[in-house]
Formats: C-alpha cells, structure tokens, sequence
C-alpha cells in the first residue's frame, strides 16, 4: 500500500491539498481495517486480514467462494459483533466497535447483501424506512413525509415509480435500486454491495454499474464483492484479492496491471502442493452414469432455465469434477437427478449402468445405488437434534430393521462400523450430531450416505467449512471408493481440490455445461477462463 | 463437564435429575397432595379412578404425541371427533336399536375417516395443521350436535358398556373383599419387566454389543415392577381391574413400540428433526405428515366411544377442550413444540401429573377454577423449564 494512487482520486487530493504527503494519507483514508482475524468453530474463516479503502473510490473485493469476503463484510457491518473477532476497524480515523448492524449504519455504513432483504407484500416506502420509520410527535408513523422522503431517494438512484408501489411488482433491477436508494435515505458515506449483479442481467447490472461511478463522482466510496470481473475491470479502482481467509494484494487500476488474466492469476494464486493424497488412476471404459440433455426449470419460477440441455457421463472408477461459480447450477443438477430433489419441468434421461431409468424420489435414487452428499449439511443433510446413531441409519432403515420393527443393536453396530470407517471423532454413537465439530458432522453425514452402498456417490461441496485436515480424510475416502471401482462425481467450488483429486472436470456457468476437461491438462486458469468467456 | 462427578459407568447425579425430571415433579406432587388430603389421595377408589377417570387422556396423548412429533403440529378437532364419533356411537345403540359391536367398528372408522379428511390436507396439499384442525374443530362439532340433534341421548345397552367399563371379576377367585386376579396380573407384568431386562442384557452380552449402565438398567425395572405392584394392590381393594383399563393399557403400549422401536415411529422423530433431511433420505414426508392426522382421528374414535362408555351419554359439549388436556399431556411430558423430540412415557407422565393435580385438588374440594389456573401454571412451567435447561445444555 505505498504506492498512492492520484489517478482517480483527483477531486478529494485538491480538497485535501493543505495536508502534508503523511497526513494526506490518512485523511483520505476512509476505512481502515488492521489485522482482523475471524474464526468459527474448527475454521478460521478470516487470518490477519487488512484492507484500507478511501474515500471516493470504487474498491472491489475479490476471491473464490469460500475465501472470506463476505464474512470480512460482516466484521466491517457490525453482524459479528466486536468481541467475536480480533483486530481493529478504523473508519473515518476513530476506532470502530460496532455492536449491531445499526451502530455501522449510524455511521454510515451500509451493506447490501445478495439476497436482497426487501418484504415482497409491503411498498417501496415501507421497505425503505423499515425499523427506521419516520414518526410525528404523537408516535405513530407519518406515512406522508416516508412516502416523499423516499421519493426524493428514489430519484437520487433514477428509480421512477411510485413510493406506494409494493416491493412484489418490480422487477429485480428495480428492487437493487430501492435497496440503494435505503442505503442513501441512511445517509450512506461507505456503501457495500455484495454481488449486487449476480441476478441483473447485463443492461440492468451496466446500469447499477454506471450509477455507482456517478454517486463516485458525488463523493460516495463503495466496496463491491463480485465475481464478474470485467465488471471490475469497468468500474473499480482498486481490487483487494482474498484467498483463503488472507488478504494477498490489492491491485491499483493505472498503476499495477488491471486486467482479468492477472486477477484470477492472484485469485487462484496458489500452488498445488501434496494436499491430496495419491491414487493410481483406473477408470474403466464402463460408464456408471450417463445424463442425457438434462433440463431444469426453477421450482418457483417455471420459466426460469437452471439447467439447461446438460449431457455428461461418469466411468466406473472414476472421480469427475464440476467446477463453477455459485449459481451456475451444479446442485440443482445433482439435486434434479437425485430422484428429482429440485426443480420442476424437468426432461432428458438419465443411464444407470447402461439401463435407463426413472427416478421419481430419492427412494428410487437409493434403490439405484445413487446417494446426494449435500453441500449444507445442516438444513439438508443431518438431524442435528439426534445421535450418529439416529442419522447413520436414516437413509437406510431397511438394512437394521424386520417388519417394520428396528433392531437397535444392529443399528448400533452399524453407526459404530462407519464412524471407524469414516474417522468421525466422538466418544459414542449416541453422541448428539449437532455437537460435533463442522469436519466430524461432515463424516458423519459421508457415513449416513456410505451405508446405503451406494454405486454412484455425488458429494456436493464435500470439504466446505472444514479444516484442512479433515479435508485430507475426506480425500482419502474419495479415493478408496473410486479404489473400489465406483463412481465419484465431486462438485466443488475450490478449483484445487478438483484439479487435485478428479479424472475429468465439467465445467459449469449460468445452467450451461460449457467445458470439459481432462484433469491432467487442466489448470485453474483454464477453468476460470471459460467461466469468464462464457458469461453474457 | 469436568468437575461432576462421574460413575465409571457414566452416570452421574445430574444427568440422572435432568434426564427424570418429569418423573422426579410427579412424585413430588404425588407427595404434596398426599399431605394436603391427609392420605386420601392413596385410598384405593381414588387411585382405580385416577386412571379410569383419566383413560382418554392416555390415549389421545399417544395420538397427539405423533402429530407433536412431526414439528410441534397439534390437532385442535380431537374434542369434536369425541363428540361426533359418541353421538354416531349413541343414536346408533339407543335411538336405531344396532348391533353395538358393528356400530364400534362405525364409529372408528367414521374417526378414522375425520382423521383421513386432515391428514390429507395437511399431509398432501400442505395446509398448516392449526388451519385445517381448526376447521375439523369446527365442522366435526357441529356435525356430533347435528346428529345429536342438540339433545342428551343415553346409552345403557349391557354389551356396549361391557366391552368397556365392565371390571373383570373371576368367580371363585374375586369372591372375597381383597381380589385375587390383580395381584396375580400384578405379579405377571413385574416378573415380565425383570424377565425382560435380564434377558435383554444376556442378548447383548452374548452378541458382544456395548451394555448400558447394569444398575441403571435394574433399577429401573425394579422401579416398574415396584410401581405396578404397588398399584395392584390398590386395585385389588377397589372392584379390580377394568376393561377401560386394559384399553388404556394396551394402547400405551402399542404406540411405546411404534415410537421407540419400528421404522414407522422414526419417520415421526427424522420428519420434526429435519423435514428436508429426511426426504433427501428417501422417505416420503407427505405420507408420514398423513399417518400421523389419520392415526389421531382413529384414536378420537376411540377416545369417543371410551368418554360415551364412562359418562354413559352423550351430548353436544362432549369433549369440549379434550384436545387441551392431550396437548398439555405431551408438552408436560417433554415433548418438544418444534418437533423432533418427545416420547409415550413423557406423554403418559404429564397426564399423570395434571391426572393427580386434578385429583387432588377435588378431594380437596378446591373448584374448577382454580384446577385451570393451577393447570395453566403447571404446564408453562413445565415447558419453560425445558427449553432453559436445554439451551443451557446445548451452548
């Protein structure tokens, strides 16, 4: 951070022209965030991390799922509180210990997250001035002064529609700006947009963009996260590269090179040492599992396309990849097949060792040998309320029971056999799930699906969340299975972990299967390149 | 966790109050109120009654137990169930002169079909529980007092009461003051408890299989063998053993089995632990959700045919806030209101408990008022004391 740059900040460095080359460093300096390190059980998500923002620019955040922006975002807005983390927040030169969400935004602080927090059934105004609601004297809500005050923000963001218009009957371009316009009725000074293109489609996010160089132009700093990084390349003057919990470099728009080749470069930066453990390679030319133009329409909105037209096979002993970003629609694939799990209107076919068949429910799955490790494990995959024990056998009642009734010391033998199997860490079957620790939780939830046997194993996001570690035993599990001539599908966002351990790699983006790769050519940058070219 | 003092067996002093809390405050309000009615609490009438009296509640419970399960759902129409299954049940015997035995069958399946009716919207079309129980609530009433016809309508037909309310006596056996056939029944059930645990161990040991704690393990069947002798001998000083009690009995157990032991009973638990889980596990959430509605509207049946044979008649208010009493039941007994966790045992205990209360404080001849302000005040507690000591046991 020794190199300034004047380039785009030439208004503020006149009006700050009295102070010396020292001082002006910290008077334009809006943001400052030292050392902040953030961990959650078995996880440090955040690892001495700084970043230094200032005022009037556009500063993007980058980095792989799972890299800590967001949860860096979180520190910054008060939803950690101070105390859950360690390090400093300077903002506007003073010490900042937010509490609450609303201790940042009174200073100021703003963040708009991804999913857009608005409430559907109420209006615009409402939204707007939701637990901020402007009151006359006597206590009740003066509806008026909300309707016109935020008309008046509306305009701010170029927003024409009536403040009474309810949040349901715009469309989701329209809701991004309301939600800026929110920002600016807290009078906004840092504003914080966490992938607020990701649901625009490209005339709409060309034109958030656009606006965010405008309000830039007016004084307002903002720190976008993205994904797209031609959008980077557009509008931001700094780009702050975050991998693994640490913060790498930040790349200055004039002086280093500020192109896309060079950011995933710092992206995905690092080497591939021995972290996955070897395994002689021997795919047989039997396939297991072929899908054949797979199509998926999203279960609230028929209309939307999430996977569109897929075809893509697996060998017996072979691990296969599926690489992209959130949202390209690697779970609603896996999910669809998985006895139709997600979505509606789905078509194409789906072989199982040559045979087509039908699977309407995730009972047909099971009988097939298929089983879905999902990526979150708690809302999806566990009964955290329950023991190992209870869980192990859940998705395989009949292998412990006769007639209906359960043999509870069979059940007991069974957990026990794949708690060993797996290396989960507990000191009984009986131990309730939701205690363990997020790696244990994650071999427990291999056990659960280990003990159906099934053939065809499709782990989603198998090493999320969980330390390194557990992830190497994760690995090894992998390939024991494919050791054993079955048949791995592996979707994960880290590219590593892909090109560590896979034969082959899809590669997904936007609902489209748009590369496949052999693991042995393919590099980080391969992938990331055709997730960028294929973006519209 | 470091400084309790543990057994090598793992168990320790705590564990033990926190795992038979309920268990611990029945006792203990068994106790109080044999103080407070100077002893008359234990006179044999009144413990035979304590579960005659209290009979629908135990089944009901079993029934509302699985719909609790499931996520907390409750079934408000129980009490309407009760109303209509017992007027069908007593225009039927006393107004069309019918075979009680066919009409019994009638009945259960008109409360099974109540049941389908709800399960069917709450299982397959998704309509919350309160919703559509809400409105069996209603419709189930205003049918029972339709075919009432808003009278009083009595039952007095021999075979009817027989299959329900009759006590056994056994000639030769029950001739004298003190009856034989309780205490012999009374011997049978403990010596099948002891039996049981025993042979339970000698299987576990011989599959090589981990054992659970063997004084836990013993004491607890002594503790039910000593419970149900103790009962005995009351029975066997007041009239016996009744049918209603046998039903009551019977039922308890079969609904124990399916909930601790079968398949069927897991769904319950997986379903209120994690709905999503549990599909994703290949079972089908919607019929279980389905079971568990049809299920409650069968036992109401039940329930109205056990109510029509104890009261002997029935009207329009017949099982008026009966539902109340199940729920109260299950959450008393530990039973979780977000699904997931609960058990028979529980479900049987917090009857006993509001079962005793009630008791109690008639003989004390404290009136109906204050056995609801006691009884409100009895279950809050309850389930605050539940959710405290979880959340304290779960950071």
């Amino acid at each position: 951070m020794n190199s300034l740059p004047p380039v785009f900040c030439k208004k503020i460095t006149f009006d700050c022209g009295i102070f010396g080359k020292e001082d002006k460093t910290l008077a334009d300096t809006i943001l400052q965030m030292k050392s902040i390190t953030k961990e959650f059980p078995g996880v440090k998500a955040l690892d001495n991390v700084n970043l230094e923002v200032e005022r009037g620019e556009i500063h993007a955040l980058i980095g792989e799922n799972g890299a800590g922006k967001s949860t860096l975002m979180n520190v910054l807005s008060g939803t950690y509180p101070v105390g859950s983390y360690t390090g400093e927040i300077y903002y506007e030169g003073e010490l900042c210990q937010f509490k609450t969400l609303k201790d940042s935004e009174e200073k100021g602080i703003v963040i708009i997250h991804q999913e857009l927090a608005l409430i559907p059934l109420l209006t615009i105004g409402e939204n707007m001035f939701l637990g901020n609601e402007i009151r006359k004297k006597s206590g009740s809500i003066d509806w008026d002064r909300t309707f016109n005050e935020a008309e008046k923000h509306m305009k701010q963001v170029g927003l024409n529609e009536s403040a009474q218009t309810l949040i349901k009957d715009i469309g989701t371009g329209k809701q991004q700006l309301v939600e800026i316009a929110k920002a600016f009725a807290k009078n906004v000074k840092l504003l914080i947009l966490d992938e607020p293109t990701s649901s625009l489609n490209d005339e709409d996010a060309k034109m958030l963009l656009d606006l965010l160089i405008s309000f830039k132009e007016e004084g307002l700093t903002s720190i976008i996260i993205t994904h797209k990084l031609n959008e980077i390349i557009y509008c931001a003057d700094k780009a702050t590269i975050i991998r693994d919990g640490a913060t790498i470099e930040t790349l200055v728009k004039g002086v280093d090179e500020f192109s896309e080749d060079r950011i995933i470069k710092g992206m995905v930066g690092r080497a591939l040492d021995d972290r996955y453990p070897e395994r002689e390679h021997k795919v047989s030319d039997e396939i297991s599992l072929e899908v054949k133009n797979w199509t998926v329409h999203h279960p609230l909105y028929p209309d939307k396309v999430v996977d569109n037209n897929i075809s893509f096979k697996a060998h017996k002993g072979e691990v296969v990849g599926f690489s992209g970003l959130q949202g390209a629609g690697r779970t609603e694939l896996a999910m669809s097949i998985f006895g139709k799990s997600y979505g509606t209107g789905i078509s194409g076919k789906v072989f199982v060792n040559g045979k087509e068949v039908k699977m309407n429910s995730p009972k047909d799955a099971i009988k097939q040998g298929v089983a879905y490790v999902t990526e979150d494990r708690k809302t999806n995959g566990l009964i955290l309320g329950e023991s190992i024990r209870f869980n192990t056998s859940l998705a395989a009642l009949d292998k412990i029971s006769g007639n209906g009734v359960i043999d509870r010391n069979l059940e007991q033998n069974a957990a026990e056999q794949m708690t060993e199997e797996m290396g989960t860490k507990t000191p009984t079957v009986n131990q309730m799930i939701g205690n363990l620790s997020g790696g244990n939780q994650q071999k427990a939830l291999l056990g659960k699906w280990m003990f159906t046997e099934p053939d065809i194993l499709i782990l989603d996001e198998p090493t999320r969340g969980i330390d390194v570690g557990a992830k190497y035993d994760i690995y090894c599990l992998i390939n024991s299975m494919v050791e054993k001539g079955k048949t791995v599908i592996m979707i994960s966002s880290e590219m590593p972990e892909l090109l560590g351990m896979c034969d082959r790699i899809y590669v997904m983006n936007e609902g489209e299967l748009v590369a496949e790769l052999d693991a042995k050519e393919a590099t980080q940058e391969a992938i990331m390149a055709s997730i960028i070219r294929s973006s519209k | 966790m470091a400084n309790e003092t543990k057994t090598k067996s793992g168990i320790s002093v705590s564990d033990f109050f926190s795992k038979y809390t309920m268990i611990i405050a029945l006792v203990a309000v068994f106790i109080l109120f044999y103080f407070l009615t100077e002893g008359r609490l234990l006179l044999p009438q009144n413990m035979s009654n304590l579960l005659i009296q209290n009979g629908y509640v135990f089944v009901m419970a079993c029934g509302m137990l699985l719909c609790i399960l499931t996520g907390g759902n409750i079934d408000l129409s129980v009490g309407s169930v009760i109303c209509m299954v017992g007027g069908v049940a007593a225009v039927m015997i006393t107004n069309k002169d019918m075979n009680p035995i066919l009409s019994i069958v009638v009945c259960l399946l008109i409360g099974l079909l109540a049941g389908v009716w709800q399960g069917f919207w709450i299982g397959y079309v998704r309509i919350p529980p309160f919703i559509t129980t809400l409105g069996g609530m209603f419709i189930f009433r205003g049918i029972g007092r339709l075919i009432l016809d808003s009278k009083t309508i009595a039952v007095q037909n021999e075979t009817f009461l027989n299959i329900f309310m009759k006590y056994i006596k056994i000639p030769g056996l029950d001739d004298g003051d003190f009856l034989i056939t309780p205490m012999i029944v009374g011997v049978l059930a403990a010596v099948f408890v002891i039996f049981s645990t025993v042979l339970g161990r000698a299987k576990k040991a011989k599959k090589g299989y981990r054992q659970n704690n063997i004084i836990a393990d013993y004491g607890k069947a002594i503790a039910i063998a000593a419970v149900i002798l103790f009962y005995c001998t009351k029975l066997s000083q007041y009239k016996g053993i009744s049918i209603m009690l046998v039903w009551v009995v019977v039922i308890c157990l079969i609904y124990h089995f399916i909930t601790s032991k079968t398949v069927l009973g897991r769904y319950f638990y997986a379903v209120g632990g994690n709905e999503k889980a549990t599909k994703l596990s290949g079972i089908d959430t919607n019929k279980v959700y389905f079971i568990a509605y049809a299920n409650m509207g069968l036992l109401a049946g039940l329930c109205g045919l056990l109510c029509l044979a104890r009261v002997g008649s029935a009207n329009g208010s017949t099982g008026t806030s009966f539902e109340m009493d199940a729920i109260g039941s299950c959450f008393i007994g530990g039973a979780s209101a977000y699904g997931g966790s609960g058990s028979i045992p529980g479900a049987i205990i917090g009857a006993l408990l509001l079962g005793v209360i009630n008791m109690g404080m008639s003989i004390m001849g404290i009136g109906d008022s204050w056995q609801y302000v006691v009884k409100g005040a009895v279950l809050l507690i309850a389930v605050i004391f539940d959710v405290v000591s979880s959340r304290k046991k779960g950071r």
